[in-house]
């Protein structure tokens, strides 16, 4: 098994692109190393990407945020100013593993492992994230929600990696949050996940709103139409009733020892409401 | 293909090592620089035994790879006791019977001991989310708490 650490993410391509065997990219490794212990994978060759400057900045660029793909959950929770401006992002992103887990896990990993129940994805989708990607052919930019294509089926291309996300710049009283469920309270897989992140006018009406679902589908969910429940609303408690119909009606999830489909869909649409007023109350007071 | 050579610090000693792509830093440690205080107990992350810090991060040493630390800074459970004088962590776990089998006891030691340099006095709720990563079969942990309280208010008397 080969192991490689370049600088550049021009290296990283070039190593990912010439190999012939099966490859893997580390970055926190949480999920990789489990996986090769597990015997699930064996990797010819396995690309480090933390030495390559750009992964693990967090930068201001045009009024938004760059992360780097292999930015550590502890080292984004300690950032100064992103949890005033994506608590949403942030809250979901140390909800992974525990203490030392958060000291190696990454936003690029989480969503490059291409778990459904992965935390900081719907966060990601919600807060309108771009990762950008890295190949052969140069770069391009990728909306999060359409990165993951189902469980572990990605839309990376050979030789391409996730090198950033860019979150948008953010207008005046705006907020997001996510919440889930898990059977104990630290330490557990989800079985829904939810992010939303809305925008209010100077009265308080939702202007702007995306709600994103976890572990309800074969991949995680963008759902347009429990945005367009709210948008135009100070969420009252008809615009509440509605946007629960629009998330129940969006899951299509599997039954299995942690939750039945019922289950899994009731929760879905209180974890939205819920996720959906914590979101509202920040941006009134943001 | 050859063995990585690598250079790193543990415990604030230079120390040099061979090894292949898929050891991890537990094994380096416990098979390679017979630092064996650190314990494998689920090696995928879940139940803490291993833990260390690297570069004063607390990570699972069984998640971490070890031709990736090449000059880090790694610190195991063998660097807390300063020669025969215990850590106050290692003396109030002793009074507060804050363990029984010891198996997961270092990674008790150093996750704590991570918590205490960020937070000089935590709360009890701070304390029990800290170390929700490091599990223990024995002590209930009600009594590892409390000894992470005493230790702290010692820590904090200098």
């Amino acid at each position: 098994m080969r192991y490689e650490a370049p600088e550049s993410v021009e290296g990283a391509v070039a190593l990912l692109t010439a190999a012939t065997g099966e490859t893997r990219v580390l970055a926190g490794g949480t999920d990789l190393l489990v996986q090769m212990r597990a015997d699930i994978v064996d990797p010819d060759l396995i690309v480090d990407i933390k030495k390559i400057a750009e992964t693990r900045a967090v930068t201001e660029e045009k009024g938004g945020w760059r992360i780097g793909a292999a930015v550590t959950g502890a080292e984004l929770k300690e950032h100064p100013r992103l949890k005033q401006v994506w608590p949403g992002v942030i809250e979901a992103a140390n909800l992974i593993g525990s203490t030392q887990v958060q000291g190696r896990a990454t936003l690029g990993g989480n969503l490059c492992n291409g778990s459904p129940a992965a935390d900081s994805v719907p966060a990601l989708i919600a807060a309108g994230a771009v990762a950008t990607l890295a190949g052969p052919q140069g770069r391009r930019d990728l909306p999060v929600e359409d990165v993951m294509l189902g469980p572990r089926k990605l839309a990376l291309r050979k030789g391409e990696i996730v090198v950033s996300f860019l979150l948008p710049p953010r207008p005046p009283r705006s907020s997001d949050a996510y919440l889930r469920f898990i059977p104990r309270t630290e330490m557990d897989i989800a079985v829904v996940g939810a992010g939303v992140s809305v925008t209010l006018d100077s009265g308080g009406t939702i202007t702007a709103a995306r709600v994103s679902l976890g572990a309800v589908a074969a991949r995680v969910l963008l759902v347009q139409e429990a945005a367009q429940a709210i948008i135009g609303t100070r969420l009252d408690a008809p615009a509440q009733q509605r946007l629960e119909a629009a998330a129940r009606a969006a899951c299509r999830p599997i039954d299995d020892k942690r939750g039945t489909v019922e289950f899994r869909t009731d929760v879905a649409a209180v974890l939205t409401r819920r996720a959906a007023l914590i979101a509202l109350d920040r941006a009134r007071t943001s | 293909m050859a063995k990585h050579h690598i250079e790193t610090t543990v415990n604030g000693d230079a120390v040099e090592f061979l090894c292949e792509t898929e050891e991890t830093l537990l094994d380096v440690l416990r098979d390679t620089l017979n630092l064996t205080g650190s314990k494998e107990g689920c090696a995928s992350g879940d139940c803490g035994a291993c833990s260390v810090t690297l570069d004063g991060r607390l990570v699972c040493s069984c998640l971490v790879l070890g031709c990736e630390v090449g000059g880090r800074r790694i610190e195991t459970i063998e660097g807390l006791a300063k020669g025969e004088k215990l850590h106050p962590l290692q003396q109030k776990f002793l009074e507060h019977a804050a363990l029984q089998c010891g198996v997961c006891t270092p990674g008790f030691l150093v996750a704590s001991k991570a918590l205490l340099e960020r937070s000089a006095n935590p709360t009890e709720h701070e304390i029990r989310f800290w170390l929700a990563g490091n599990l223990c079969r024995c002590t209930g942990y009600d009594k590892i708490v409390s000894a992470v309280q005493d230790a702290a208010a010692t820590l904090r008397k200098g």
